[in-house]
């Protein structure tokens, strides 16, 4: 059952309650709990208000390259279902990727750009797709063959669906209202983060690896 | 080899140190391998291409590697980046990631910009490869014979995943042989 996804004052979704949609049941996933890699900034923190769990690995860096991180754990558990969670900003600094992810073909691969059309942490300058920059058309024509552009909550249920169930790679870019949310921070050390990632994975034998 | 790389290749590159590498990558249990190609890895690539347990993955930057192979840590498989020295300028903030998280990262980097170098554009690079890397917290080592190649990439691959780090191996332009551009 879907919860309503409150909108912001531009009529857009509320990220926090896209998040926490998408996110909803992900337990339930095949193989196991959802993997999601969560991008710097405010991506980071939207999947911590949704439960920091140790099958979240929320990036304090790296910007650039959540796409990719999400490739090379999809790669080395196919029996998972992985998300990128990211935003747009991040997602134009590391475009390139979604060429490399089309050619990799990773049937357990989503990534999910929020895309607030601003840079969010650095005072909301404008980003290329306030001006029209199609990421869902970018991804598609790398030869990511479900691209999605959604503004509608109602194809939301449709998107986690998918996330969850259906046959990757898959990149959706869901425009979401600009307003920002109270910090929620997850850990800051990220020899945690990964470690607790790959004990949830592999079990306590990741530590003797 | 085809013809041209044999016009403009000083000497060739099909030697024995690359199949000892990749003989090395299987010991290791080298599972992913990111890359920008490069004619001093060509050999490796092959080899790589050819072998079903390993996945090959061809970057659009370098620093893509840096992040994959964080991601591949994290689902228990190990993998390696395959660039040339030009390749590590892309990489530098990238680096952070395997940093922070102390995430094992081995690169085998061949050298361009030193030994018998015809183009301008890879000295500034190829020069600063050493001093960027270790300004970023990787360990570096070199090989200038064939014979280092194994013993320092071994010495590579072991203390990354043994201390959790990036790690590199440089192999030098003595060993690649320069591309002369049939000059």
């Amino acid at each position: 059952m879907s919860g309503t996804i409150e909108t912001g004052k531009s009529g857009k979704m509320n990220r926090r309650a896209l998040v926490r949609e998408l996110l909803r049941g992900r337990e339930n996933a095949p193989g196991g709990s959802l993997l999601v890699i969560g991008g710097l900034g405010a991506p980071a923190w939207d999947i911590t208000a949704a439960g920091d769990v140790p099958e979240n690995l929320p990036l304090w860096g790296g910007m650039g390259g959540a796409a990719m991180m999400g490739l090379g754990l999809a790669l080395a558990q196919p029996s998972r279902r992985v998300l990128v969670l990211t935003g747009d900003g991040e997602m134009l600094m590391g475009v390139g990727s979604l060429a490399t992810i089309a050619v990799q073909k990773p049937r357990n691969l989503s990534v999910v750009v929020q895309d607030n059309e601003h840079y969010g942490e650095t005072g909301m300058q404008e980003t290329h797709t306030r001006h029209g920059v199609d990421l869902a058309g970018m991804a598609r024509a790398a030869g990511i063959a479900d691209s999605r552009f959604i503004t509608d909550a109602k194809d939301v249920p449709a998107l986690r669906d998918a996330i969850l169930n259906g046959q990757g790679p898959l990149f959706a870019q869901v425009k979401i209202d600009e307003a920002s949310e109270p910090l929620a921070l997850p850990p800051r050390e990220a020899a945690i983060l990964q470690a607790r990632m790959r004990e949830a994975i592999l079990g306590p034998e990741a530590h003797l690896q | 080899m085809a013809k041209r790389e044999e016009l403009e290749m000083a000497p060739d590159a099909a030697e024995a140190w690359p199949d000892a590498i990749y003989d090395l990558l299987k010991q290791h249990g080298i599972r992913q391998v990111a890359l920008v190609p490069d004619a001093g890895h060509s050999r490796l690539i092959r080899r790589c291409l050819a072998d079903n347990e390993m996945r090959v993955v061809t970057l659009t930057t370098e620093e893509e590697g840096i992040a994959q192979l964080f991601g591949a840590w994290l689902g228990g498989q190990k993998g390696v980046l395959l660039m040339q020295s030009s390749g590590v300028g892309n990489c530098i903030n990238m680096l952070s990631v395997a940093v922070a998280h102390r995430t094992p990262l081995p690169m085998i980097v061949t050298m361009r910009g030193e030994f018998g170098e015809f183009n301008p554009f890879q000295v500034p690079m190829g020069n600063a490869t050493p001093a960027v890397l270790e300004a970023m917290g990787t360990l570096v080592q070199r090989a200038d014979t064939p014979e280092d190649v194994a013993p320092t990439v071994e010495a590579t691959l072991r203390l990354a995943f043994n201390t959790f780090r990036p790690t590199a191996t440089l192999i030098g332009q003595r060993v690649i042989g320069a591309k002369t551009f049939g000059k």
